[in-house]
């Protein structure tokens, strides 16, 4: 693959080493790596140890909302936990999750040996690394940010925020934002350039689809925030006056701007997810996806409406009845796409014969949550409602249902699903199953109780509340199921730690699996293949596996 | 698997399209921006007292002559021509070189009139826009640069390599953008 490569790259010789340092170079093996397996697992960890930190964060607000009127921490130092933790969680957590499973997979499922461009995806790599690395550096250097993680102006500007804070923010999101364009483009080519001869567009997997997607919508998306970063950045180190309503500037602006980027950015991390499942729900249904087209078209859906919808962050800003109801009803709009993906997957598991593995109890949690999550999104498109509710506890109810019910959950399944592959190693299914009760109860515990917490208008982002009937109580249950959520993630720590360490050996197939990545060795070779099996329908491995059964060769529509 | 040259050069003009499909969005935020704020008081009086439509309008013209000059370039490598190939590459960075020339010279007259970043959403917007602009022009300008480098130490005497499309593709897009700002932030106020 880098035969042609002028410059000379260090790069491993030897097997990938697993999820360990211990070969001949060390850590300086994983740092100078180019390879797409081992950049996939790099971002995979920076996502755990972000996950940690943004824990702890919000650890320490959920510790400062158990009882009314505490004071625990102080207005400025909630301010600055609140908005690294959700600006931890979406850019570093999230967001590396996503791109580490498509930086390691998608050169696998297509049958390719690396990305098309391996020295721009370590680019990548690094560049959402610093990213990180530099928003955290605003603890050091004076403040954290804290004006929130979508940053609304007039709070950025320097005369409500004079910490060096958010100058971090727009810095280390402009950093981690053109890494994340670059690891887009990246992906384009490859999915487009590099699949095996005989994989069509129809018999491509389903994730590689929606990462095909996803990669459009963030070299549509992402512009805008950078954009409206650097001019922050200007207005705060340069005196421009973009936001500075004194100036002449326009505070709505950048709402107009951040939410441009910010509505395509959450189907960004949400699309991906739904390719982790139709993977996995049939895997462990024992039966194809049910309406593959469905599948995708509704993603191309979903990725043209996603710019179109931005407004209803912004109902109550006062842009005019016409304005609202235009985005009122493309916000309703889009509910219909995703619900048809809902259905695609129950069809799918309809008559199969389901194997209750750890990856497929969180697919069967996220169609719970991530709906429940999706009612509660499609209230805020009906404006009357949205007034009542925006800024409330509800809202923060509604994001983590879909950021955690579905993002987070489909993620985790992922984990499950592909670690085996990824190291070499299973994860214990039957702690595994401990995790996940662990986890799904303290999720429910700490949001399903803020949707009438945010009802009873108690506001978000405030460092207290007075002693309101039901608030204490309701508030100590929120903190509770938070403290249960951070010991169920300790859990999932010391599993994977025990796995890397001592785990049992992984099969190459261990379940039973129907696409290309499980032809390879656990874990796959330097070289991912020497060659790849014929690719006829969306199952090749099961075609493979099971000639006289092949999809290609039945006479039925498959999905009967 | 080893890709041929013809494939891998597929894939670079394929990236650098991406990349200037997104970097149209970054400036379309840009314009949009500016076009919200001229539509304030006050603001197209600014824009048609500060700027001098003829001698930003005459540099424009240097500007688009380098994408002919690029053009030619780039006919001249495919033909094997590597002696013109040099050449044309040299004039498109003296034009683009120019262009950057003339907007320095408006930037200096601009900020003698006390017209800068923090004088108010004419400045600020203005700056920005075709301060990004001008940026993009000057990358352009580095790597045309190495690629004349290039092309004199002989790395483009066979026809083979994407470079010289690819970068054009890009050295287009920097034209293209300047086609459209130009028209929005100097020609418009003058039309109503």
């Amino acid at each position: 693959m880098s035969e042609e490569t002028d410059l000379n790259v260090p790069e491993p010789t030897q097997s990938i080493p697993g999820l360990g340092v211990s070969n001949n170079q060390g850590l300086l093996q994983w740092i100078s790596s180019v390879d797409h397996k081992q950049i996939g697992i790099m971002y995979l960890w920076l996502s755990l140890l972000f996950l940690v930190i943004g824990g702890i964060e919000i650890m320490l607000v959920r510790t400062q909302l158990a009882v009314p009127n505490n004071d625990f921490l102080g207005p400025e130092a909630y301010n600055q936990l609140f908005t690294m933790h959700g600006t931890t969680m979406i850019f570093f957590v999230l967001t590396p999750a996503i791109f580490g499973f498509a930086t390691y997979f998608v050169p696998l499922m297509i049958g390719a040996n690396d990305m098309a461009f391996p020295r721009l995806n370590a680019l990548s790599f690094w560049m959402t690394f610093f990213g990180g690395f530099l928003l955290y550096f605003s603890f050091l250097a004076g403040g954290a940010p804290d004006a929130g993680w979508f940053n609304y102006a007039p709070l950025n500007q320097y005369n409500y925020s004079s910490s060096p804070g958010i100058n971090y923010y727009c810095s280390g999101l402009l950093l981690s934002g053109i890494g994340t364009v670059t690891a887009s483009v990246n992906f384009i080519v490859t999915i487009l350039k590099y699949r095996v001869n005989d994989m069509g567009l129809k018999q491509m997997p389903l994730f590689v689809w929606m990462i095909l997607i996803n990669s459009f919508l963030v070299l549509a998306a992402f512009p805008s925030l950078n954009a409206a970063l650097v001019m922050v950045l200007l207005d705060r180190q340069l005196h421009a006056h973009f936001f500075n309503a004194v100036g002449g500037g326009s505070a709505i602006l950048w709402q107009h701007l951040f939410w441009l980027f910010g509505h395509p950015e959450v189907y960004i991390l949400i699309l991906p997810i739904f390719g982790i499942f139709s993977e996995i729900f049939p895997v462990f249904s024992r039966k194809p996806i049910f309406g593959y087209g469905f599948v995708v078209g509704s993603g191309i859906a979903i990725a043209l409406l996603a710019f179109g919808v931005w407004v209803h962050h912004m109902f109550a800003t006062g842009l005019g009845n016409t304005v609202n109801n235009f985005f009122a009803a493309s916000s309703l709009l889009i509910g219909v796409p995703t619900g048809v993906k809902i259905f695609n997957w129950l069809a799918t598991m309809w008559g199969g014969s389901i194997k209750f593995s750890v990856a497929m109890l969180f697919g069967i949690a996220f169609l719970v949550e991530f709906t429940i999550g999706g009612l509660s999104g499609v209230s805020f498109a009906i404006v009357p409602i949205d007034w009542q509710l925006t800024d409330t506890y509800y809202v923060v109810a509604h994001l983590h249902y879909v950021f955690i019910g579905g993002s987070l959950f489909g993620l985790l399944s992922g984990l499950f699903y592909w670690f085996p592959k990824m190291s070499g190693r299973v994860l214990d299914e039957r702690s595994g199953r401990w995790f996940f009760w662990l986890f799904v109860v303290g999720f429910n515990t700490t949001f399903l109780v803020q949707h009438a917490l945010g009802a009873m208008g108690m506001a978000r982002r405030v460092y207290t509340y007075p002693d309101l009937p039901g608030w204490g109580i309701l508030n100590f249950i929120s903190t509770a199921g938070g403290f249960l959520m951070a010991i169920a993630v300790g859990l999932l720590i010391y599993i994977l730690v025990r796995a890397v360490r001592s785990g049992s050996k992984a099969e190459n197939d261990p379940w039973d699996a129907n696409t290309l990545e499980w032809t390879t060795t656990s874990p796959p070779n330097l070289k991912n293949f020497e060659q790849v099996i014929p690719v006829k329908s969306t199952r090749p491995f099961r075609d493979y596996k099971r000639p006289d059964d092949a999809d290609w060769n039945r006479k039925e529509e498959y999905g009967k | 698997m080893r890709i041929g040259t013809e494939r891998k050069n597929m894939e670079n003009k394929l990236m650098i399209k991406l990349v200037v499909g997104t970097e149209a969005m970054f400036f379309l935020s840009l314009i949009m921006v500016f076009v919200y704020f001229s539509l304030a008081p006050g603001f197209v009086r600014l824009q048609t007292s500060e700027l001098d439509l003829r001698s930003t309008g005459m540099f424009s013209l240097v500007l688009f002559s380098s994408s002919f000059t690029y053009w030619r370039a780039e006919k001249n490598y495919h033909k094997g021509n590597i002696g013109m190939l040099k050449l044309w590459l040299i004039v498109t960075f003296l034009l683009g070189a120019i262009f950057l020339f003339g907007q320095g010279k408006e930037y200096i007259r601009l900020f003698n009139d006390h017209v800068n970043l923090g004088a108010n959403t004419f400045g600020t917007s203005f700056f920005t826009l075709t301060g990004f602009h001008g940026l993009h022009v000057l990358v352009g300008l580095i790597i045309i640069a190495i690629v004349t480098a290039l092309a004199v130490a002989g790395d483009y005497d066979e026809k083979k390599s994407s470079v010289i499309s690819t970068v054009g593709i890009y050295w287009h897009f920097v034209d293209i953008v300047w086609a459209v700002v130009f028209f929005i932030v100097y020609v418009i106020p003058h039309i109503r």
